[in-house]
């Protein structure tokens, strides 16, 4: 009953879909105040649908329903309570349906919050928004039912693919796709203007938090998977250039453009056509990424059981929506009407210059992405693109995007003075050059990544807090006026020394892993040592155990610092009987930002085992850079000119006691 | 500067930045791919010892030797041809005789496949689909063969 009430309540979704893709734009044509706000609440009952649907087969998951098609494949009953649950999403069927489930919340979440739009654009935004979710509703019911049944019913599933059987799994997707899937917020705001043939600084102020809460979770998204990817797959890479990880890093790259170009228009009345270009291509991207991961197209751990109808079709609904919006824009932005004039040195002219790197770094990704795919249409001939493409394009493109990133903040708006930010700069320049000297000393060579890599991290985080110590006058002002400035600064001029600073830290940890990274791949017997790094590594013994739905082989290491036994290692294998599958369990052990990394690989018929050992100087820095990138977004959305709802322009804050 | 010399400095950058990635790009591609073959395109074609290629098919049962410091020797084979691999180091949790695997590394003038990276599928039920492909070319393939071997082994 439970799965029919799930595949019934995605019907009703759909129907309710259809009605909102097409009454609240008969209602824009008609100025019928009713027939707009339909829009509203069909947005809401939508959701509620779908949330019903996605709560049928999470019960069916739990329960151990066997007799729907989707949970056979993907569950077990022996699974631990955490993995039922997430195996929900861990399938092709059921990611799609929390695909849908997002939409439709972000679609509800513009019903409830959006009051201070006007009535028009909200209508048509709900409506191009619910033109995207129909499309995927109608995907999965024609080609991905997740609510299939089976007759007579198994009595026991194939179990979850045990890769997956991992917590950053339960976390991994869902931010993720509600960063893939908020991006369609701006992308409906985008196709709303044209549609409207209007635009202006207020569209940017709507748009600008839904795009800045989509990149939170998309930066957030991208650093767990690559996190679980690094402590999962055995092997201690954090990023593969894997097709599918690009997939989720050119929606970041756009969407990231596209927050800094929404500023401009925000407060410039500039870039207006640019940005919704950008707010068209971010949506797509996540599109394209949708497609490559789940059409089957590509080889990867993303790629569930592949069927060439659901590639078309996804394929189809690309076509229909990138081509649409395309079009739309070529046909209607050039009414929109220019906006103001800037100088090229200037706070404007300095997001232009990110855009343009950002943009074109995108590109390149996309190149490297498809080029193969494209490649063997035509020509019948495999490649693969790998790394070395990615680091001898991406990298020199991105250098000078990030060199440029502390002046952006403190040049002025409309004309800027770029010797004087550079003189504002002299501190933090001075300390990057110091640090330059000091690790190519170390290193002995100068011409390598290191010197340079954290040279320019230095330069980018002092940067950053420059353009908070000068805005709240930091050693120059009494402490208790810079407390009073700090209080009274806008959060989102936090916000972006927050997320800059992040993006310095995450260098760091690339920069230090790349560099300095150790690692020992080698076979030991009881009682023989490994050393890496001033570590050393005994080798006591190996463990049988058995869980939940697995048995484990444990080898059992003891770290040595000097002669001082400072931890103990224990890395597994488990097989998976359901699956006559083994996974790598790695043991970390963490010192501050740094990690000892060690890996079990085969028993060898002489008793020894091969192990991996890997020391990860800084590795941490990498995803702790992501999470002050977030916090960094996060500041900025609760900044008051932002706040969804909140009355323009901000009060000024109260007067405040004197200390 | 006026409005037009302004968008035409904008412009002029713009294209300045795409052609500098274009170049990039284009000698990343020159330098940096990695051509896919399968055991038969390397008897049929064979390219200059050395050349740095990606191999793929399935790893022929009773091929594999394990010798001293992680030295594993097997076979990949398409059901037409083989092509002896040599590997050193620990290979992928699912690597196992009969099942497809993709190697990278180069060829040596002997013929033996030195490979540096050795991948096997993610998934027991999974194929990598070069190997699929490979496999369908020599013949070795029938369609539904991963459904079936799939639904019969509970």
């Amino acid at each position: 009953m439970t799965p029919e009430l799930g595949h019934f309540a995605l019907v009703l979704a759909l129907a309710l879909g259809l009605i909102q893709s097409i009454v609240p734009v008969i209602g824009v044509r008609r100025r019928d105040d009713a027939l707009m706000r339909l829009g509203d609440s069909t947005a809401l009952a939508q959701f509620a649908f779908v949330a019903v649907s996605f709560s049928a087969l999470t019960i069916c998951y739990v329960t151990s329903d066997f007799s729907v098609a989707t949970v056979y494949e993907n569950s077990h009953s022996m699974m631990p309570l955490v993995y039922k649950f997430t195996s929900v999403w861990g399938n092709h069927e059921g990611s799609m349906l929390l695909w849908v489930l997002i939409l439709a919340l972000f679609g509800a979440l513009v019903a409830l919050f959006g009051n201070n739009l006007p009535a028009t654009l909200k209508s048509h935004v709900l409506a191009v928004q619910s033109w995207i979710a129909c499309a995927f509703y109608l995907f999965i019911l024609l080609t991905s039912n997740p609510f299939a049944r089976l007759a007579p019913a198994p009595f026991e599933g194939r179990d979850l693919n045990p890769i997956l059987q991992d917590i950053g799994l339960a976390i991994h997707p869902p931010l993720l796709y509600l960063g893939y899937v908020g991006l369609s917020i701006a992308f409906s705001f985008a196709v709303a203007a044209l549609l409207e043939g209007r635009i202006d600084a207020a569209w940017a102020r709507w748009v600008r938090p839904w795009t800045l809460a989509a990149w939170m979770f998309l930066t957030v998204g991208i650093a767990m998977g690559s996190y679980w990817a690094y402590y999962e797959l055995g092997w201690g890479g954090f990023w593969f250039w894997d097709p599918v990880e690009n997939a989720s890093l050119m929606p970041w790259l756009a969407g990231t453009a596209l927050l800094h170009s929404a500023v401009v228009m925000e407060k410039r009345n500039a870039l207006k056509i640019w940005t919704l270009l950008l707010a068209i291509v971010a949506f797509s991207l996540s599109l394209i990424g949708t497609f490559l991961v789940r059409s089957g197209v590509l080889t990867s751990v993303h790629t569930f059981a592949s069927d060439p109808a659901r590639g078309v079709f996804i394929l189809a609904i690309l076509v229909f929506f990138i081509g649409g919006a395309l079009s739309l824009f070529a046909w209607r932005a050039p009414l929109l009407k220019q906006g103001g004039l800037f100088a090229p040195i200037s706070r404007e002219g300095a997001l232009v210059f990110n855009n343009l790197f950002l943009t074109t770094a995108c590109l390149t990704v996309f190149v490297g992405t498809l080029y193969p795919l494209a490649l063997e249409a035509v020509t019948g001939t495999k490649i693969s693109v790998g790394a070395p493409f990615f680091n001898l394009t991406f990298g020199p493109l991105f250098v000078p995007l990030l060199f440029a990133m502390p002046f952006g903040p403190l040049l002025a708006w409309k004309r800027g003075d770029i010797l004087g930010v550079a003189q504002r700069l002299m501190a933090a320049f001075g300390a990057g050059l110091v640090m330059i000297t000091i690790v190519a000393v170390a290193e002995g060579s100068v011409f390598t990544l290191a010197p340079f890599g954290i040279g320019l991290a230095l330069f980018i985080m002092m940067g950053a807090m420059t353009d908070i110590a000068e805005r709240i006058g930091l050693l120059r002002a009494p402490l208790s006026v810079v407390r009073q400035r700090a209080a009274g600064l806008p959060r989102s001029t936090w916000g972006t020394a927050f997320a800059h600073f992040g993006i310095a830290v995450t260098l760091l940890g690339i920069v230090s892993v790349s560099t300095w990274a150790t690692e020992r791949i080698v076979a030991v017997k009881v009682g023989q040592s490994i050393s890496l790094s001033g570590f050393e590594l005994t080798f006591d013994g190996l463990v049988q155990r058995s869980g939940a739905n697995y048995r484990e082989l444990g080898g059992k290491f003891t770290v040595r610092q000097g002669s001082v036994a400072v931890a103990t290692m224990e890395p597994t294998k488990r097989s998976f009987a359901s699956r006559e599958t083994t996974t790598t369990e790695a043991a970390l052990m963490t010192r501050g930002f740094s990690q000892l990394y060690l890996s079990l690989g085969d028993v060898n018929s002489d008793g020894s085992v091969a192990v991996r050992l890997y020391y990860k100087p800084m590795v941490l820095l990498i995803w702790i850079g992501s999470i002050v990138m977030m916090l960094g977004g996060a500041l900025s959305l609760s900044d008051r000119r932002l706040r969804v709802g909140a009355p323009m322009p901000a009060a000024k804050p109260a007067v405040q006691p004197a200390e | 500067m006026t409005r037009k010399q302004r968008r035409l400095a904008l412009i002029g950058t713009s294209l300045a930045v795409l052609a500098v990635a274009a170049a990039l790009v284009l000698s990343a591609l020159r330098e940096s791919i990695v051509f896919f073959n399968s055991p038969t395109d390397v008897a049929e074609k064979p390219s200059a010892p050395g050349t740095r290629m990606r191999i793929g098919g399935l790893v022929k049962p009773g091929s594999l030797q394990r010798g001293d410091n992680l030295l594993v020797r097997f076979a990949v084979t398409d059901g037409k041809n083989d092509i002896a691999v040599l590997y050193q180091g620990i290979v992928p949790d699912l690597f196992r005789e009969g099942q497809g695997v993709i190697a990278e590394g180069k060829l040596d003038a002997g013929g033996v496949f030195a490979a540096d990276t050795v991948l096997a599928k993610h998934d027991e039920r999974y194929m990598p689909r070069e190997v699929v492909d490979a496999l369908k070319k020599s013949g070795h393939w029938q369609e539904g063969e991963e459904k079936s071997t799939g639904s019969a082994a509970k």
